[in-house]
């Protein structure tokens, strides 16, 4: 049986790693790579990477991190931020990202999405998608959750899996940094729109919500930064609890 | 004892070539080339794979001569030689991702797509699934029962002969997820990205 994954998310900023509330509030806390490894030492099925500020700075302190992690961590590593290009995706996998997640590339010239799929095979390609409620849908924000498309969220993901997306990464944008739950509903309808696994991201602040994304929201996967990266639990603590609630985990 | 990684712009390798070095340390040579001349010069060869059937078989015949340099060196030659993800598929006959494409024919069989039982199960088949090892196999030397490995794929093979099956691994149906044959062996999973069982895999195919 195919299990559900869990996914510490590292945002990293000039080759370190932070963590904001709601995208502001940087708070400095360790080195990528030896946390990168502590997670995968720790269980994690996978590991992301968000280069936060990727758009405005210099990129090439990615790069490095991503080359030394892909040596020391032998489960999947996901890049993304400032991601922009074909090339830009290629660097990375050169690196050794396994896949790269794209967030206003996508939005803006879906071009990327359809040729990176055919180059690399939508097995590595990762669409991000940072939702915003308004009213009683959901928009697509870019730039960090800064630019208002005004898309519609689940419109917008149907197409991302025509174009050739492996994976969808829906974080909601009301809820992230808030510590109090995914947003389910966006979740649930996302995934069962679309044919291709969704993870869930922004909002967790405990394991119940992690729970919550795998039961109610559907996601295949369930991606969280602070409640890990501060210590708050373990991934192997996260791990015994989802499947004390009967949900499908590696242990 | 040189094992070669061939690299024939299948798309990403470097989680292949990373693995390779970090079980071998300094004691193996390994080497990553679409060289033939150091292919032929291998003692066991790793055929990675990423992307479709057709853009991986596309890219193997693109070089020049290099599917008869890993014929001989497969069929002829009998050296190991691993195939991962769609380098497995590709030991089939034929394949039907994207079109109807020819495979090397090693092993007979064909690679279609998953059936999704009407979206009940989404595809690509991504994650952590447990494999069912269903007869001894070299690679699988001291690989603890249902251990899990990571999946990424949409397509699988089915070959005509049972017997080839090493483990299976249940998603919509029982997929075959490794194969091995006098000296090919196949993963349909990533050992590379298999935590500390998948280097084990990958351990064990250095040691045959």
């Amino acid at each position: 049986m195919l299990k559900n994954r869990i996914i510490p998310c590292l945002d990293v900023k000039n080759g370190r790693v932070v963590k904001g509330i709601n995208f502001v509030d940087l708070k400095d806390a360790g080195d990528p790579v030896e946390q990168a490894k502590i997670y995968s030492d720790g269980g994690a099925d996978e590991i992301c990477f968000l280069d936060i500020t990727a758009s405005n700075e210099n990129r090439d302190t990615i790069y490095d991190v991503v080359k030394k992690t892909s040596k020391k961590c032998f489960v999947p590593l996901t890049v993304g931020g400032g991601v922009r290009s074909v090339e830009d995706i290629n660097k990375l996998l050169n690196c050794g990202a396994d896949k790269v997640s794209i967030n206003t590339a996508a939005v803006e010239n879906s071009k990327v999405v359809l040729d990176s799929s055919k180059k690399f095979g939508s097995q590595c390609i990762v669409v991000a998608i940072d939702a915003k409620k308004n009213g009683d849908k959901w928009e697509v924000f870019t730039h960090g959750g800064r630019n208002n498309s005004g898309i519609d969220a689940l419109e917008y993901a149907e197409q991302m899996e025509k174009n050739g997306a492996g994976e969808l990464l829906v974080t909601s944008m009301d809820r992230d940094g808030t510590q109090v739950g995914y947003d389910i509903d966006l979740m649930a309808k996302i995934s069962s729109k679309v044919n291709i696994p969704v993870i869930a991201s922004g909002g967790v602040g405990n394991l119940d919500h992690l729970v919550d994304g795998i039961k109610l929201g559907k996601a295949s996967a369930v991606l969280a930064a602070s409640i890990f990266h501060y210590g708050q639990y373990s991934i192997k603590e996260a791990k015994d609890y989802l499947d004390s609630k009967g949900i499908p985990v590696r242990i | 004892m040189k094992v070669i990684i061939v690299d024939y712009n299948s798309g990403n390798i470097s989680s292949v070539i990373n693995s390779f070095r970090e079980v071998a340390q300094e004691k193996v040579n390994i080497g990553v080339t679409s060289d033939l001349k150091k292919i032929k010069s291998g003692d066991k060869v790793v055929l990675p794979g990423q992307g479709s059937f057709k853009s991986c078989v596309d890219a193997l015949y693109k070089i020049d001569g290099l599917v008869d340099t890993l014929n001989e060196f497969a069929m002829t030659n009998k050296k190991p030689l691993l195939g991962i993800c769609v380098g497995l598929q590709m030991f089939a006959d034929v394949g039907y991702e994207e079109t109807e494409t020819k495979g090397l024919g090693w092993i007979s069989g064909k690679v279609s797509k998953i059936d999704n039982q009407n979206g009940k199960f989404k595809l690509p088949h991504i994650g952590w699934n447990q494999i069912n090892i269903v007869k001894d196999s070299k690679i699988f030397k001291d690989i603890k029962k249902n251990s899990h490995m990571y999946f990424v794929h949409s397509y699988e093979f089915i070959p005509e002969n049972k017997d080839v099956i090493s483990a299976t691994t249940d998603y919509s149906s029982n997929i075959v997820c490794s194969v091995e044959k006098e000296n090919i062996f196949g993963t349909q999973f990533h050992p590379e990205k298999s935590d500390k069982e998948g280097l084990k895999i990958i351990g064990n195919f250095i040691k045959i």
